[in-house]
């Protein structure tokens, strides 16, 4: 059935293309999406045109909530909603909605369709795959240790009503031995993890909060992205400056380290990693980096090269580089990579400007689907 | 049952429950429009709450734009929509296909709730549209009147272009909001002809008016040099508020541009229509806490004493008890609504209320105070008739509720770069409460000057009540402003604790401190 509104929508997505994205952008970009991740629970961007009017600037205004929590705690969970949307024309009184929960699977999902990205193909490697039991169904049979308790009550309830012998006034159940019915498992072959991804970041002197932050927000989206694609994730986290080490996730984004930057010590780590670890034959390896584009020399930019060349990209699916802008670096190691590999598919630079630029980003490194 | 309920597609299970709930919610008192119920799949209740509940309405984007957020909710799962009543009488109110029973008897007894809301509170007479002669009941057909308007627009759009009575229609949008909440309740001044308001004016060469001195050796008593310097100022003044216009600074900016601005016809038209829709969602604004909470307390009475049977009570728990969810940093009117009126009902059922209950200062008096008065349930029908969210939270807010139901203020840390907690203090909680339902969310703004500078530009105060505006969109009104008004048009108000003037005057923006 066509509908009437269909008229006025297709009019809004007309309005919206092209500048679809920069709304999207602007929503992706929000820091606070990340405060969620723990719980699973991020609010959805969708396309939206304000119309601007005479309102109070909300960071002033403030609000009323409900619940627990002192003075100075702060409110978690979204974005507050000051002023109550009191103020929005055509609020119908009695319109309402429930809200639910969105898990990360779907809004990876979510995303992928906002973005037109393309579903990953596997290398094609052989899987491994684990065997794991998972309790599926009932018998009748079985150790006392998996008794069901309540399918066995069931069944005497039944036997026990269709026996005649049920007394509701003296509800009284006893189940024989005929009654009892026991957890049966099956046990399932699982691919095991077989996706790795390497992030790599700069954390140079020039590197400064706000770089993080964008590296922080686009490695949250591809994490989202690929867990999605691949059934189990791994991710190693390398930082360096002039040198380079492993770190966990948490250091990964707090640490900020001063002095010069050899991008080669990165790589030489992440060779090293995928070498002990992660046989290219069997694992799908993405590698990112992310730095502000600063080498210490022209030397060690051509040994980033060679490392490049022989040993990282022929292991990995891609490679990915993202140059986040800050005030101090040249920028000038992007050129060099485009330079020396502008044949070379499988390594895919993007320059990131600032939050807006992080949608187009990530759409430049996930949107060839490998 | 009315004939056109009949007419209607709901089923008959459906309709016997209708008869049923109606009957129950008549005995308790509630007093609404005959209600039709229709039964809608999901993408036309998305529809239709798009379109704000007309589905005949004028076809803008932003309704296409609404529509895509519905659906898309709708579709990944985050939220839908159960429930759309409209305030006409007779109500129109839409269930959603598919629902449980608990869910549709649940939103019946909603509706009515609702619709007797709209039917009795004071705020929503502005919404009639005359007497019905034969029963004098109100006359509200905003159906037929949206759809009348969906066709003025449509016509002119025929005439005059889609793309420029569209952007029209963004213009006066960016201006929804400038009206006057307290206007439909003032007669308009009567009209004085032009002589009239000629002999009002003041000579130019008048007097100040001075006290009658009977002994010329008291002048210098009675009429001291600041009184006569006092009343010389004062004819000044009056003298520069004659030539001003408008007069008094006025709060309908809408009206004014209808009267004043150069439109053209269809312009014209296509304000009037924005105005007049602007007037008839300013009830449900107005009234948000107080019609959630009415509609909440009677569907949760009637759903637990009368309709639900053993079998649907836990369903219904589990539904009511999502509407009445609360979320950090966003404050739920159905819950605030609802609790404040049971706490009324208590109140003046134990005759917690009057001086003696005011002036009592023992908390342990105070909590077994009960005088078993009884007068719970009368109190919460005047209160519902008679009141709007600002005076319902001004008068009956208590300390005693604040803390019970744990409300709190939240600001923003500019430090921390977060929200926070502000503060639990009654005085605090209910200051900021009533800060943002005034004037329902929306700054307080006024035309002061239609010649502004000599020049014919258009001068505007903001009344700041210590929150400034959000300037990159203040800046964007303007520029709508403009295009009504075709001249430089500038608002005065404070930025950052400054007096500031905003001005656009078709090419660029200004901002300049003031005085």
């Amino acid at each position: 059935m066509s509908l009437k509104i269909d008229q006025d929508h297709s009019r809004f997505r007309a309005i919206v293309r092209g500048k679809i994205r920069q709304n999207l952008r602007r929503y992706i970009s929000k820091g606070e999406l990340m405060g969620k991740q723990g719980k699973e629970v991020v609010s959805i961007p969708i396309p939206q045109i304000d119309i601007p009017r005479f309102r109070f600037a909300d960071k002033q205004q403030g609000g009323v909530g409900q619940g627990d929590g002192d003075p100075g705690d702060p409110l978690s969970g979204g974005d507050p909603q000051p002023g109550d949307g009191q103020g929005q024309a055509g609020g119908d009184a009695g319109e309402h909605a429930l809200e639910a929960e969105v898990t990360l699977d779907e809004l990876a999902e979510i995303l992928g369709e906002e973005l037109a990205l393309p579903e990953i193909e596997n290398k094609g490697k052989s899987a491994i795959v684990d065997k794991k039991d998972r309790y599926v169904g009932i018998r009748n049979v079985g150790p006392n240790s998996l008794r069901h308790f309540k399918r066995t009550f069931k069944t005497a309830l039944r036997r026990q009503i269709a026996m005649g012998n049920y007394d509701p006034k003296n509800p009284m159940v006893i189940p024989t031995r005929d009654d009892l019915r026991f957890k049966a498992w099956k046990t399932e072959e699982e691919p095991v993890a077989n996706a790795v991804i390497l992030y790599m970041m700069d954390v140079s002197g020039s590197m400064g909060d706000e770089q993080k932050e964008i590296v922080r927000i686009e490695s949250f989206w591809i994490d989202t992205w690929l867990r999605k694609q691949y059934q189990g994730i791994e991710t190693r986290f390398i930082i360096h400056d002039a040198v380079a080490r492993e770190v966990d996730r948490d250091t990964f984004f707090r640490t900020r380290e001063s002095g010069g930057t050899m991008i080669s010590s990165a790589y030489k780590v992440a060779a090293k990693i995928i070498e002990d670890d992660y046989p290219p034959s069997e694992w799908n390896i993405y590698p990112f980096h992310f730095s502000d584009g600063d080498n210490w020399s022209v030397d060690d930019t051509l040994l980033c090269v060679e490392l490049l060349k022989t040993k990282i990209l022929p292991a990995a699916n891609v490679f990915c580089y993202g140059q986040v802008e800050s005030p101090y670096g040249s920028g000038q190691f992007i050129k060099d990579l485009r330079e020396h590999f502008s044949k070379e598919e499988r390594l895919i630079t993007s320059e990131i400007r600032d939050r807006d630029a992080i949608v187009g980003s990530i759409r430049d490194f996930l949107g060839k689907g490998k | 049952m009315s004939s056109f309920v009949m007419k209607t597609q709901l089923p008959a299970y459906l309709r016997d429950w209708q008869e049923i709930i109606e009957g129950h919610a008549r005995e308790h008192g509630l007093d609404f429009f005959p209600t039709v119920f229709e039964v809608l799949p999901y993408d036309r209740i998305n529809e239709i709450a798009a379109y704000g509940g007309f589905p005949s309405r004028y076809p803008h984007w932003r309704f296409g734009m609404e529509y895509e957020q519905l659906a898309k909710s709708h579709e990944y799962g985050l939220s839908k929509i159960y429930e759309l009543v409209i305030n006409n009488n007779p109500a129109i109110a839409y269930l959603l296909e598919g629902n449980s029973m608990v869910d549709q008897k649940l939103v019946m007894a909603h509706v009515l709730g609702h619709v007797d809301f709209f039917k009795n509170n004071f705020a929503f007479a502005v919404t009639n549209q005359g007497r019905d002669p034969r029963d004098g009941s109100p006359i509200r057909k905003w159906v037929d009147t949206m759809a009348n308007h969906g066709a003025v627009v449509r016509r002119w759009s025929n005439r005059v272009g889609i793309e420029r009575v569209e952007e029209l229609i963004d213009v006066c949008l960016s201006l929804e909001n400038l009206i006057d909440p307290q206007k439909p309740f003032v007669p308009p001044p009567e009209r004085k002809g032009p002589l009239a308001s000629l002999d009002e004016v003041l000579d130019e060469a008048a007097e100040p008016h001075l006290l009658r001195v009977d002994r010329d050796y008291m002048e210098s008593f009675i009429n001291p040099d600041e009184f006569v310097e006092e009343q010389r100022r004062k004819l000044v003044e009056e003298k520069e508020r004659q030539k001003r216009f408008p007069e008094s600074p006025r709060r309908d900016v809408l009206d004014f541009l209808l009267e004043h601005a150069p439109l053209e016809r269809w312009e014209h038209d296509v304000l009037e229509v924005i105005r007049s829709e602007a007037y008839y969602f300013l009830p449900q604004m107005q009234t948000k806490i107080m019609n959630e909470g009415w509609a909440s307390y009677w569907h949760s009475r009637l759903m637990t004493t009368r309709i639900c049977d053993a079998s649907e009570i836990v369903d219904y728990a589990d539904r009511n008890a999502g509407v009445m969810a609360t979320a950090p940093g966003r404050l739920n009117p159905y819950k605030l609504g609802v609790e404040l009126y049971r706490h009324i009902e208590e109140r003046w059922d134990k005759g917690q209320f009057g001086k003696e209950w005011e002036e009592c200062q023992s908390w342990e008096q105070r909590r077994s105070w009960d005088r078993r008065t009884g007068l719970g349930r009368a109190k919460i029908f005047e209160v519902r008739k008679l009141y709007t969210d600002v005076t319902f939270i001004d008068e009956f807010l208590t300390e005693d509720f604040v803390v019970d139901q744990k409300l709190y203020s939240f600001g923003f840390n500019h430090r921390n770069d977060r929200w926070e907690v502000e503060s639990r203090t009654f005085t605090d909680v209910k200051q900021r409460l009533l800060t943002q339902l005034t004037n329902a969310g929306n700054p307080i703004i006024r035309v002061v000057d239609a010649n502004h500078g000599n020049r014919g530009e258009l001068l505007l105060t903001h009344d700041h009540m210590g929150v400034d505006l959000r300037l990159d969109w203040a800046r964007e009104v303007l520029r709508a402003l403009v295009r009504l008004w075709r001249r430089p048009v500038e608002i005065h108000t404070i930025v950052e604790e400054k007096p500031t003037s905003l001005r656009f005057d078709g090419k660029e923006h200004a901002q300049r401190a003031i005085k």
